[in-house]
């Protein structure tokens, strides 16, 4: 039986690792949905029906983990036993804890003055930090198996995530 | 010996098995029904001919219903009793509901969706939608020859919880088997992709009479991701005719018209907007009956710039759509236009100035959607031949949530979430010793509860005392292919549970819709009892027949003992089936439905790992 709490890489046959082949996650992804979806099922029975209905969401809570890089990161952790801790360990470090303060008045600011073009700038640097931190955290998952460091990472691709969420509804706001 | 052919379960049908299913178009100013025959997509035409059905019902003193153009026809006569755009009330209370001021209706606001006092009673706006549902299912069913298997209904993509339950009531009020709930710009996509073998990433703009959608999709072979959707469910072709309305009472000197003044103003303006989608300008004469006269003349230009405001206005989901899908508008291959609001020329000019690129027109945007509807619905009901195999992956529009200390929504799962879903959040209790929980379920996007929609309130009773903080409550939220939700809530330590479909807070109770269901079928009990028992009929020979198909295919995943039980099962629903006892039938269906869990869970299984082994292979190639 394949049990449906087995980990998310081995439902689409990958090996547990932060870089993945995105292709064959995806294509394992639609091949797995193309079986398993409730629109299948319609004209079948209730027993079928529900069986779809978890086996779909299954999928797609396993395939929303994995693709993303950060969920990905923080999976692999919970894997390996390692509780990132956003909520209780907020040790990072001072350039780190610098870095922010500096996001967060420049999010301020761009805010403030309604500027538009401040704001998508503010994006585009923050999409380049982020990059720079998942390939750190490859090199830490899959090459170094520097946990604590990964943890670190994967707090701190939180933080960046927040922020370009914050970032965005600013944006909304302004069009509204 | 020639081999025989047999294809896996629900793959194919023979053509005698073909069944009989829909989609409808459900729309705020017109209405459609549309089915697949001899594999072609077709709406069908009403007795004159006709496809669009006006989504307007007319309510006679005499007890009557009038539906379609006529009741069209008496809006202005009779403007209380003629309800039209009634999809704009749909699981909305009142202060939801825009411009209720001019509207010539005896409104009447009852605790989370508003109702309409009529010469025939207070009517629910899912008892009106029915009635438009009734009529296009009739239509159906004259036009097809029999009773319809299914129906898949089409709903704004933009649509909360609360207005996709109210459409999926009202379905069961005029006695359609819902299939699906399919997003109106996804079944647009659906046509469009399939008929024109498009890939890489579109946008489906869809404005229609009521309201605004945009779809952001990835289309490859055979495959429609729903990557992004947003829009403004109380936006459409109506706000641009009032536009106009609100201009010729201006220019008219003009205040205060009567609800009947009103009503033929408002007819007035929508026919000159549509004219001026082809001239450059249109006079406007009418006589009222409060003895003025109108006599202008309105220019495209005039026209433009006071709806300039409205074409801007669904510029902003656009830019959020595309902005959650982590896209740029050159990105974007191909704008899909759907809705007969998009028949503008403006509109058109707008929307080709914000992606660069000329929307794509060639497709009729009043039928597409019922088309893809109809080929969904086609494929939903077990039709489907081997080549036509497409999945519809779509999401939820709007963030679902809890409210938390403070009024603040928690969110539990965020819009745009591929649908199923499932997510659990962990509560935890406030006080020493509190042995309750009250949770309220919200839909939005913003921080304050008193922001969103609040779709249910429940509590979770019998936790035991514990210190604040100690309990472990969680809360799961599950969302269906249809978009809606159920919660449950349940605490760890010691399993006590509570759970609700979020649907008795606003809309309409089960027992509200039950009692429609009755007083909906002429006559009454009778027709009731036989429609019930062929229902259960055609259930049953539906199980019958997908279990006998499976068992030849994966018989052997059963041993016999296993085998022995599930025959008898078989046995007894077939039983059950051939007789006219519908209790008995029921039953025997339940007890089928656990009786082949087992068998059902294996094949599940093994249809998946023959989904990895076909990867498995691919490696070993590399």
């Amino acid at each position: 039986m394949i049990d449906l709490k087995q980990d998310y890489f081995a439902l689409f046959g990958l090996v547990p690792a932060f870089s993945i082949d995105m292709e064959k996650l995806e294509q394992a992804y639609i091949d797995i949905q193309a079986r398993v979806h409730p629109d299948r099922f319609a004209h079948l029975s209730d027993t079928e029906k529900r069986l779809s209905m978890q086996w779909a969401t299954h999928a797609n809570e396993a395939f929303r983990t994995l693709k993303g890089p950060l969920t990905r990161g923080h999976y692999l952790l919970e894997l390996r036993g390692v509780d990132p801790g956003f909520d209780t360990n907020t040790a990072m470090s001072p350039d780190f804890l610098m870095e922010q303060m500096e996001w967060r008045e420049a999010l301020g600011e761009a805010t403030d003055a309604a500027d538009e073009d401040a704001l998508d700038d503010l994006s585009r640097r923050l999409r380049q930090s982020t990059r720079a931190l998942e390939a750190e955290l490859a090199r830490q998952l899959d090459d170094a198996g520097d946990l604590e460091g990964a943890a670190d990472s994967v707090r701190r691709m939180k933080f960046l995530e927040k922020l370009q969420h914050e970032i965005n509804d600013a944006l909304t706001a302004l069009e509204s | 010996m020639a081999l025989l052919q047999i294809s896996e379960p629900g793959m194919s049908t023979a053509p005698h098995q073909h069944r009989l299913a829909v989609g409808i178009d459900l729309g705020t100013t017109n209405s459609l029904v549309a089915t697949v025959r001899n594999g072609v997509p077709q709406c069908l035409q009403d007795e004159d001919g006709k496809l669009l059905l006006p989504s307007v019902v007319h309510y006679l003193p005499d007890g009557q219903i009038v539906v379609g153009r006529k009741a069209q026809a008496t809006q202005a006569t009779d403007p209380r009793n003629t309800i039209v755009s009634v999809k704009r009330f749909m699981g909305r209370g009142l202060k939801d509901v825009a411009h209720v001021e001019t509207m010539p209706y005896d409104f009447v606001d009852a605790v989370g969706m508003v109702r309409l006092r009529t010469v025939q009673g207070v009517k629910s706006p899912v008892e009106v939608s029915a009635e438009i549902l009734k009529d296009l299912r009739l239509r159906a069913e004259r036009s097809l020859g029999g009773e319809l298997t299914g129906a898949v209904i089409t709903v704004p993509a933009y649509f909360d919880d609360a207005q996709r339950q109210a459409t999926k009531d009202a379905a069961r009020v005029a006695g359609l088997n819902v299939l699906r709930l399919l997003n109106e710009p996804t079944a647009a996509a659906i046509a469009y992709g399939l008929e024109n073998a498009s890939e890489g990433v579109y946008a489906v703009y869809d404005l229609g009479g009521g309201t605004f959608d945009i779809s952001v999709l990835r289309l490859a072979r055979g495959i429609f991701e729903v990557v992004a959707t947003s829009g403004d469910a109380a936006l459409g072709g109506d706000d641009f005719d009032h536009r106009l309305f609100c201009w010729i009472l201006d220019n008219a000197g003009i205040s205060l018209p009567s609800d009947r003044d009103s009503r033929r103003l408002l007819m007035k303006a929508r026919e000159v907007k549509e004219h001026l989608s082809f001239d450059d300008s249109v006079p406007i004469r009418l006589s009222l009956d409060s003895g003025d006269e109108v006599d202008l003349v309105v220019t495209r230009e005039v026209f433009v710039e006071i709806t300039r405001p409205l074409v801007e206005k669904t510029l902003r989901p656009v830019k959020k759509a595309l902005r959650d899908a982590g896209l740029s508008p050159e990105d974007v291959k191909g704008v899909v236009m759907v809705g007969g609001a998009t028949r503008m020329p403006h509109v058109q000019k707008a929307v080709g100035e914000f992606f660069g690129q000329t929307p794509l027109t060639n497709l009729d945007p009043d039928t597409v959607v019922a088309i893809g509807a109809a080929m969904q619905a086609n494929v939903l009901a077990g039709n489907r031949a081997a080549d036509e195999e497409w999945l519809l992956l779509d999401v939820i529009p709007l963030s679902l949530g809890i409210e938390t200390m403070g009024g603040l929504a928690e969110k539990i799962i965020p819009r745009n979430a591929t649908i199923p879903t499932a997510r659990a959040q962990d509560f935890t209790t406030f006080k020493d010793g509190q042995t309750a929980m009250s949770f309220h379920v919200v839909q939005g996007e913003r921080e304050l509860v008193a922001d969103c929609r609040s779709l249910a309130r429940f509590e979770l009773r019998g936790i035991p005392p514990m210190v604040a903080g100690a309990a472990r409550i969680r809360v799961t939220f599950q969302v269906d292919a249809d978009g809606l939700l159920s919660v449950s809530a349940r605490e760890l330590t010691t399993g006590v549970e509570a759970s609700i479909a979020v649907k008795p807070s606003y809309g309409l109770a089960d027992d509200e819709v039950a009692g429609m269901l009755k007083s909906g079928f002429e006559h009454a009990q009778a027709d009731m009892e036989r429609r019930g028992l062929a229902e259960q009929q055609v259930e049953a020979a539906r199980v019958i027949e997908a279990t006998e198909k499976a068992l030849v295919t994966d018989g052997n995943l059963l041993n016999d003992t296993e085998r022995a039980a599930l025959d008898s099962a078989l046995g007894a629903l077939r039983d059950a089936a051939a007789g006219n006892d519908v209790r008995a039938i029921k039953l025997q269906l339940e007890a089928f439905n656990r009786a082949s869990n087992e068998f059902a869970s294996r094949r599940m299984d093994k249809s998946i790992r023959s989904a990895l082994a076909g990867h498995k292979i691919d490696e070993l190639r590399i």
